[in-house]
């Protein structure tokens, strides 16, 4: 059954977000790399890009396909992780630690309202 | 979608499914990678019973075929196959397909999934205008055969557990580890008959089964059974594609379709232009001796970048040259390896291309078909 941390905040298309005041740091949750299995490809946007919520702005590469990360709030990317990059199974081994994909500093933390608990995010993938 | 008699035990062992052909077929069971390397390793087992199986019988059976096919049938002895294509007027490939002769007079042909309706559509018209019309008897299988392909270096070790000699029809042997590489032979199983071939798609040494569909669920289980001391796990459509892609096998819908043909795409050698005449052979006589548009070449990516996909643009010295067809992460190697067509006059391993990926360039190289060879 997949990991699902009681203290993050889930978008529908399977990202997670850690909110620390006005910083979030994004990531793909523990059911989205079980889906995807074998990651072996991250694109990450670059410091300084404003993304909106819901925008395309990573992309997450198994053996197979190529899929889409959307960010789940809108803001400045502060930083990205290049360990990540550099080996994309951690996206796989430690999909809420080390396989973090960048933080945000929110132009709008109330938008972090409209995301799920991990409650309602487990009742989403069946959980 | 249509689904395989296996279907409930995919669902059993838990498989992702996808479609595929129009069929909801396993895609994976653990991991693309996993199932992969367990096959480069030990063995895998794969569900095939997708795939159509055409008979084709009687007295004009031969000269038919040597028509309708680009390889030389009249090569095979009962119990042997090979690899052929099947081409229309222009050169341009329907399907590729393997073609065993059971008897003297019989033949069977394995063909692509998505491909059999058009295939049995095709070969109908060409016996109906054939002087063979007579003479041969052309039957549709399909949906009354289940197949099996187990692959892998220590298949070898349990195969004969799972199928007991003597054959009782095609290649004369006394168990399945003797077939040699494209033979075929018939063994009891269950009170029926299976046919066993030595052969795959995944460049590992292995073998191919095909019964009748009600017994394929036996066949799957006792191989499962027999195979699971040697490390053999089932494996699904996206590591079949992976393995085929390292040693460059094609896929139709990929490297082959009705504009595309034989010659381009490097299978030449599958084409016996001195046979006689065959549908297709003028334009692949042609292009034999005068040369091709396009050429299919493998390439593996230098820089660090994502995995190649299909109808990604190739570039080389900054402008557009062709597509990719066939592309992945490479499970053996860990890096991106690809398949697509470029002019002939870039065609050499060691020219530099580009690969455009979401926009951006990635550098790549022509590499020496296949990418991966197995251990001799």
């Amino acid at each position: 059954m997949a990991n699902v941390p009681a203290d993050l905040k889930y978008a529908k298309s399977h990202e997670w977000a850690r909110i620390q005041g006005t910083e979030a740091t994004i990531g793909i949750t523990d059911h989205a790399q079980h889906e995807l299995t074998d990651v072996v490809f991250v694109e990450l946007p670059e410091v300084g890009k404003k993304v909106k919520s819901g925008d395309a702005c990573a992309v997450v590469e198994s053996v197979k396909t190529a899929s889409d990360v959307y960010a789940p709030l809108s803001g400045e990317v502060t930083a990205v992780n290049k360990a990540v990059v550099d080996n994309p199974a951690l996206v796989n081994s430690e999909p809420y630690t080390g396989g973090w994909f960048y933080k945000l500093n929110l132009s709008n933390p109330a938008e972090a309202n409209a995301l799920m608990t991990a409650d309602q995010y487990q009742a989403q993938i069946g959980g | 979608m249509k689904r395989t008699p296996l279907f409930e035990i995919h669902q059993q062992l838990g498989a992702k499914l996808i479609e595929f052909g129009g069929w909801e077929m396993p895609v994976q069971y653990t991991s693309i990678v996993d199932e992969h390397l367990t096959v480069r390793k030990a063995a895998g087992l794969f569900d095939i019973s997708h795939m159509g199986e055409f008979f084709v019988s009687g007295s004009g059976a031969e000269s038919f075929l040597n028509h309708a096919l680009t390889n030389d049938v009249r090569k095979l002895t009962p119990g042997l196959g090979q690899y052929t294509l099947c081409c229309n007027e222009r050169g341009g490939v329907i399907d590729d397909l393997y073609v065993y002769r059971l008897t003297h007079g019989e033949y069977l042909l394995i063909v692509n999934a998505s491909r059999i309706d058009t295939d049995f559509e095709w070969l109908q018209r060409l016996l109906k205008s054939s002087a063979q019309r007579g003479q041969v008897n052309l039957h549709n299988a399909s949906d009354a055969t289940g197949a099996v392909a187990v692959q892998g270096p220590r298949v070898i070790e349990f195969i004969d557990a799972c199928f007991q000699g003597p054959a009782s029809g095609g290649a004369a042997v006394e168990k399945p580890s003797t077939l040699q590489k494209n033979q075929i032979a018939a063994f009891n199983f269950h009170g029926a008959r299976v046919w066993v071939s030595r052969t795959g798609y995944t460049g590992e040494d292995g073998f191919e089964v095909v019964s009748p569909a009600e017994l394929i669920s036996a066949v799957w289980k006792t191989i499962q059974e027999k195979g699971q001391p040697c490390g053999l796990k089932p494996a699904g459509l996206g590591a079949r594609d992976t393995l085929r892609t390292e040693v460059c096998y094609p896929l139709y819908g990929h490297e082959l379709d009705e504009q595309t043909t034989p010659i381009e795409a490097g299978v030449g050698f599958f084409v016996a232009l001195d046979k006689g005449e065959f549908m297709g052979r003028p334009t692949l006589l042609d292009q034999k001796t005068k040369g091709v548009s396009k050429k299919l070449v493998a390439f593996k990516m230098t820089d660090k970048s994502a995995p190649p996909r299909p109808h990604y643009p190739i570039r080389a010295k900054g402008s557009a040259v062709g597509e990719v067809v066939s592309g992945t992460q490479s499970p053996s190697l860990g890096l991106g390896i690809g398949l697509g067509y470029v002019p002939p006059e870039l065609a050499r391993p060691q020219t530099p291309l580009e690969i455009e990926i979401r926009g951006k360039c990635a550098g790549a190289v022509i590499v020496p078909k296949p990418f991966y060879r197995k251990a001799v």
